[in-house]
């Protein structure tokens, strides 16, 4: 007698591929709802209640359904509404093509970026291995960078077709800001990528957790100091600490944030979103924060670890944390936690870094970025390449 | 197999994200009011009216950067492949070819700066 189930055990286990077809559809739902969710709602709720309790405002707080206000956080659904039903005004001398493309060039090339990013390790479902990533690509970290390069033509297109002086001297600040850039945050993680031998993140974050910075080259030869450091995980910003604050550096101005918000410095030039209205407007918003995301995401999973924690070891159907036994499923949670906040922690101080620090002027950034930036990334990876070899 | 899979994530995953860019672009386009008047089409400028054309002459340095990105970018491409090899395999050979290609590197960079090309005033 077959029942439903058996029938749809017998089918996946015919049918490999549509497993995975299945499994992309789930990670991909998972995915968008986590990039829209906290790149489209969330973080602008944040930004706006952060900046206001450092500030000693009270922040966004009008917006209410039947009486709740529930701390303003339905602003963001009253934006969302507002962007949809405003005019979408296109300048009667722009393409409107091109005018319309911009937005949706800078928006999702950042999130296609995440389809490399691992939320998790491996899963086995009817006897396929599913990987907790969209697509495993070996390359992975390469990836991230040519998506952020393709983000570049968005707003390139943006200023320049917007027949708006103001928005094209916004277009040109942005791309010479952040193609500078780029050259740090490629150089910045190549002194982590000496110790991980690999460019994709899963194999990153599987090198930290089995390290310890006792077995790292030289570290771990430090008379009376090798027993000290096999307590602590081999995790990037320790191999790391000058490339992880270049790197950290680098990624704030590659999402034109203040202190580096040269390209939209309001009080200046406006932006290269000057002739934008609408979801437009709203979707150049949003691909700001959706870079954030990708930002945090990387710095946790190429700096801190990924979803390691220290003294939590997952075996083969245990989990074990500091000596005790724990349910494997608890110890998958706890994982999964540590991951989330973690990227949380960096979400923060993203934030933190903004409503801080005034706006850099033009010259100032390019000084830091040409002059001292890749000088340093330069010279932090000669000496990681030298002493990663000669001390084995 | 492995590789039709990492295809099918992104092909579905990048699907996804344009359907949802592109419906939400398109939903604000149709339920938009279009209400144009002379004011409204002019470029915005902070109150002044424009004064000649919009695509004016900018600065030769930002050509410069341009092409100073291309250099360093492509180079620091190259690095990717080698410093993933360069550890086990390659060894104190490797460290010869990778301080060669850095060198250059750092000269153009040293030659770059020398000559005032990293000035912004």
């Amino acid at each position: 007698m077959h029942t439903a189930l058996d029938s749809l055990n017998a089918a996946m286990s015919a049918h490999p591929l549509l497993v995975q077809a299945l499994a992309a559809v789930a990670k991909t739902v998972f995915m968008m709802t986590v990039v829209m969710l906290i790149g489209g709602l969330i973080l602008s709720w944040v930004e706006r209640k952060q900046s206001a309790i450092m500030q000693d405002r009270i922040g966004a707080n009008r917006a209410a359904i039947l009486g709740v206000r529930a701390w303003g956080l339905f602003h963001n659904l009253a934006d969302a509404a507002k962007g949809i039903l405003k005019e979408d005004f296109i300048p009667p001398d722009a393409n409107p093509f091109l005018h319309t493309l911009a937005p949706f060039l800078a928006v999702s090339t950042a999130v296609v970026a995440f389809a490399v990013l691992p939320f998790g390790g491996t899963v086995h479902l009817w006897g396929q291995s599913v990987d907790l990533t969209i697509a495993p690509l070996p390359i992975g970290i390469l990836f991230v960078w040519a998506m952020m390069g393709m983000g570049v033509y968005g707003v390139v297109l943006a200023g320049y077709v917007s027949n708006n002086k103001f928005s094209l001297l916004g277009c040109l600040r942005a791309t010479a800001q952040v193609i500078s850039y780029e050259v740090a945050t490629g150089l910045t993680v190549l002194g982590a990528l000496l110790f991980y031998r690999s460019l994709d993140f899963r194999d990153m974050v599987a090198w930290q957790m089995g390290h310890n910075l006792g077995q790292v080259p030289f570290l771990g030869h430090l008379p009376d100091l090798g027993a000290v450091l096999a307590h602590i995980p081999a995790w990037g910003v320790f191999l790391q600490p000058l490339g992880f604050v270049l790197f950290f550096t680098a990624t704030i101005v590659e999402m034109t944030r203040i202190p580096f918000d040269l390209p939209e410095g309001e009080s200046e030039i406006i932006g290269y979103n000057i002739e934008y209205s609408g979801m437009k407007f709203m979707i150049f918003m949003m691909s700001e924060f959706v870079e954030s995301l990708l930002f945090a995401w990387v710095i946790v999973l190429v700096f801190f670890g990924g979803w390691s924690l220290p003294g939590l070891h997952l075996g083969d159907g245990v989990a074990v944390l500091f000596g005790h036994a724990l349910p494997y499923a608890s110890g998958v949670a706890l994982e999964a936690a540590a991951m989330a906040l973690k990227i949380v922690f960096f979400l923060w101080f993203q934030m933190l870094v903004r409503w801080s620090l005034p706006r850099f002027r033009y010259d100032q950034i390019m000084h830091l970025g040409w002059k001292i930036m890749l000088p340093l990334a330069l010279a932090n990876l000669a000496v990681t390449g030298v002493l990663g070899v000669l001390a084995r | 197999m492995a590789f039709t899979v990492t295809v099918m994530g992104l092909l579905i995953f990048a699907a996804a994200v344009a359907a949802n860019f592109a419906g939400m672009i398109l939903t604000s386009t149709i339920l938009g009011p279009k209400r144009r008047n002379s004011v409204k089409d002019q470029p915005f400028e902070c109150g002044s009216l424009p004064v000649g054309p919009t695509h004016t002459r900018f600065h030769i340095r930002f050509y410069l950067t341009a092409i100073l990105f291309l250099i360093f970018d492509i180079e620091v491409v190259f690095l990717y492949p080698f410093i993933t090899i360069l550890r086990p395999e390659l060894g104190v050979t490797g460290l010869w070819i990778m301080g060669a290609f850095l060198a250059v590197l750092v000269f153009g960079l040293a030659y770059e700066w020398r000559r005032g090309g990293m000035e912004w005033d």
